[in-house]
């Protein structure tokens, strides 16, 4: 017993009286019973999005991406706006895997599985939108340095367009290794425990014939530190490459330094917050609540106002600068962004990144699920914002004004937002009912540390 | 040597553990041991060297890294030198500042995506693979020690028996 010595002040991460065989039980649950009708009629929204979705892009491909709202001056808008929205939530997930691993925060095994699902889901949806943009889909590889008919021709290395090729497909693919890594003995314990051959056939294909033997699992913690050692500069460097596609421009309001890392503390804030929406959820409906519990709402929802307080120092930090740089173009597009005909859209990003989650300093608010909710959801507004608002409010007044103008979204636009998102649910949805949505075997070898009864065993004075 | 095998069922990681240190303590070989998460201090106990993959990890990573200063030297400097936004493209140090973004890039990509296809092939971890496992409660809640009887089955046995097992089957080992 001594050797699972946990200080008494930590508070259980498993509540309940659970065993192992229990563990097994509740996290292969959702995987052996039937959808129930709630289940069905989200999937059925999600898939109806994501076909319209599917529509819009072929309709985009089409007939040219000329259907949407963008003009001369704003080149960039809600495409991209989209696109760094997704690729931003998807930093929670490697945050929560890899970062956590690595300070050795045992909390993040009841909901790493899940946010690194998340993560490689909506990178997916992030890199639908720079191919789209291309217009000519068709010609996508280009951006990848083949040997081609024009002999020479290569891809440009100082582009940082061509740096986020890199840096997207080498986070998506490492996320999917290491995500997929971790499930191998989870599979395989939904493999032995499987009834009808079907599901042995494909619990068996997917669990690569895991075992568990002992070197095996000493490999496979070794490479799951390894991997969490390369995934935590990896994705720093995913959202500072995404940041350079604006720093390293001339734009005023793009041609920023603090880019990186506000781009970065940005894209965790709206990670946890879509991580909290997901999984206040999904803890409910799959019977969850006793591994994902109130206190890792808590602790994300202590994330969140942590970063979105940075955020909100580097939007300060920003229009200080601008104004002391006392270049006028500088000053200009600030004052534009917050004054000018785009001051809603700032507003709505001022009032949802840094004043609603300083609600989260409260004890009472912040282990209040429904209000973890509400703010979860306000937090992924405010960030869609704030991309919107870099993006578009920096563009709209060009140097010359004579082509100053405004930019609104087409039902094209608006239609491939929705389908992205429908088409995020659809994957979550399924890997909900099919995957394991907790890493069961790391969360088994915190029982005896962490959980509630063998903490009340152990402490047992206390109370 | 005979293939034949004591399969020894624990149903606790620390009464394993202490299985584990009274069988090497007797001297009897332990041939595999099966958990369903990874027990700490196991492979200490059983005696496992520590694994090299860390090692092959760097290996790997530096192996990207040359791949990469050599992709872009080629690409950018040796093949087609172009005059992008004036930046210098005349040698690759002065070129360099550029790359380092996809220097990185290459370096991770390469030591995770080599070193997980060395953990699959070392494991034997693949699609189509068949798990061998002995029992299917190995995955769940129990705890499986394969010792190797060398002519001295009811002694071991025996000895077993009193290490806390709660199942005993004798099985060949192909």
């Amino acid at each position: 017993m001594s050797s699972h010595y946990e200080a008494p002040i930590r508070r259980p991460l498993i509540i309940g009286d659970k065993n192992y065989h229990d563990i097994s039980v509740d996290v292969a649950a959702p995987v052996e019973g039937k959808a129930n009708k709630l289940w069905w009629t989200a999937f059925s929204i999600a898939l109806i999005a994501f076909l319209w979705g599917i529509g819009c892009i072929v309709y985009t491909i089409g007939t040219g991406i000329g259907v949407w709202g963008l003009n001369k001056t704003v080149g960039w808008a809600w495409d991209i706006t989209n696109f760094v929205w997704w690729v931003g939530i998807g930093h929670a997930g490697t945050l929560i895997s890899a970062v956590l691993l690595l300070f050795r925060q045992k909390w993040r095994m009841g909901i790493n599985r899940s946010a690194e699902a998340m993560t490689i889901f909506s990178v997916i949806q992030a890199g639908l939108f720079p191919v789209i943009h291309m217009g000519r889909v068709w010609n996508a590889h280009f951006v990848l340095p083949l040997p081609n008919q024009f002999g020479t021709l290569w891809t440009n290395f100082n582009s940082p367009l061509l740096w986020d090729v890199f840096a997207i497909s080498t986070y998506l693919s490492v996320s999917l290794v290491f995500w997929w890594t971790g499930l191998l003995p989870d599979f395989a314990m939904l493999r032995d425990r499987a009834i009808r051959p079907f599901q042995k056939k494909i619990y068996g294909l997917l669990s690569f014939g895991w075992t568990g033997r002992a070197k095996d699992w000493q490999r496979f913690e070794e490479v799951s530190l390894v991997l969490a050692g390369l995934a935590t500069p990896l994705v720093l460097s995913v959202h500072t490459i995404v940041s350079f596609d604006f720093a390293t421009s001339v734009i005023p309001g793009w041609h920023t330094t603090i880019f990186p890392p506000y781009f970065v503390a940005g894209a965790v804030f709206s990670g946890f917050a879509m991580v909290n929406t997901l999984l206040i959820i999904m803890r409910k409906v799959s019977n969850l609540e006793a591994y994902i519990t109130k206190q890792h709402i808590e602790l994300m929802n202590i994330v969140i106002m942590i970063t979105g307080s940075i955020v909100g120092c580097a939007y300060i930090t920003e229009l200080f600068i601008a104004w002391y740089s006392g270049v006028e173009y500088e000053q200009y597009a600030f004052l534009n962004r917050a004054t000018g005909p785009y001051w809603w859209a700032y507003l709505f990003m001022m009032s949802c990144n840094v004043f609603s989650p300083q609600f989260m300093w409260f004890k009472r608010l912040r282990t209040s699920i429904t209000f973890s909710f509400i703010i979860s959801i306000v937090v992924n507004i405010g960030m869609w914002f704030e991309r919107f608002v870099i993006i578009v409010t920096s563009l709209h007044r060009d140097y010359l004004p004579s082509s100053w103008t405004m930019f609104s979204p087409t039902f094209v636009d608006i239609g491939i937002f929705i389908g992205t998102i429908g088409f995020f649910f659809v994957l979550f949805l399924l890997y909900a009912r099919t995957f394991p949505v907790i890493a069961q075997a790391e969360v088994k070898s915190i029982l005896k540390a962490s959980g509630e009864k063998y903490k009340k065993l152990r402490d047992g004075n206390h109370e | 040597m005979s293939n034949k095998v004591v399969q020894a069922m624990y149903n606790d990681d620390d009464i394993l553990m202490d299985a584990v240190k009274e069988v090497r303590a007797a001297n009897y070989h332990i041939e595999e041991v099966y958990t369903p998460f990874p027990v700490h201090g196991l492979d200490k106990a059983m005696g496992l060297k520590g694994t090299r993959i860390a090692i092959t990890a760097f290996m790997y990573g530096c192996v990207g890294l040359v791949f990469s200063v050599w992709m872009m030297d080629y690409m950018m400097i040796k093949d087609w030198p172009q005059d992008i936004g004036g930046k210098p493209s005349f040698t690759f140090i002065q070129n360099m500042p550029a790359f380092v973004p996809i220097m990185f890039e290459m370096t991770v990509f390469f030591a995770a995506h080599l070193m997980v296809i060395t953990f699959y092939m070392r494991s034997r971890l693949w699609p189509f693979k068949e798990a061998e496992n002995p029992d299917p409660r190995t995955t769940d809640d129990m705890f499986v020690m394969e010792v190797i009887i060398d002519g001295n089955e009811d002694e071991l046995i025996a000895f077993l028996e009193k290490t806390g097992t709660v199942e005993i089957k004798v099985t060949e080992k192909h």
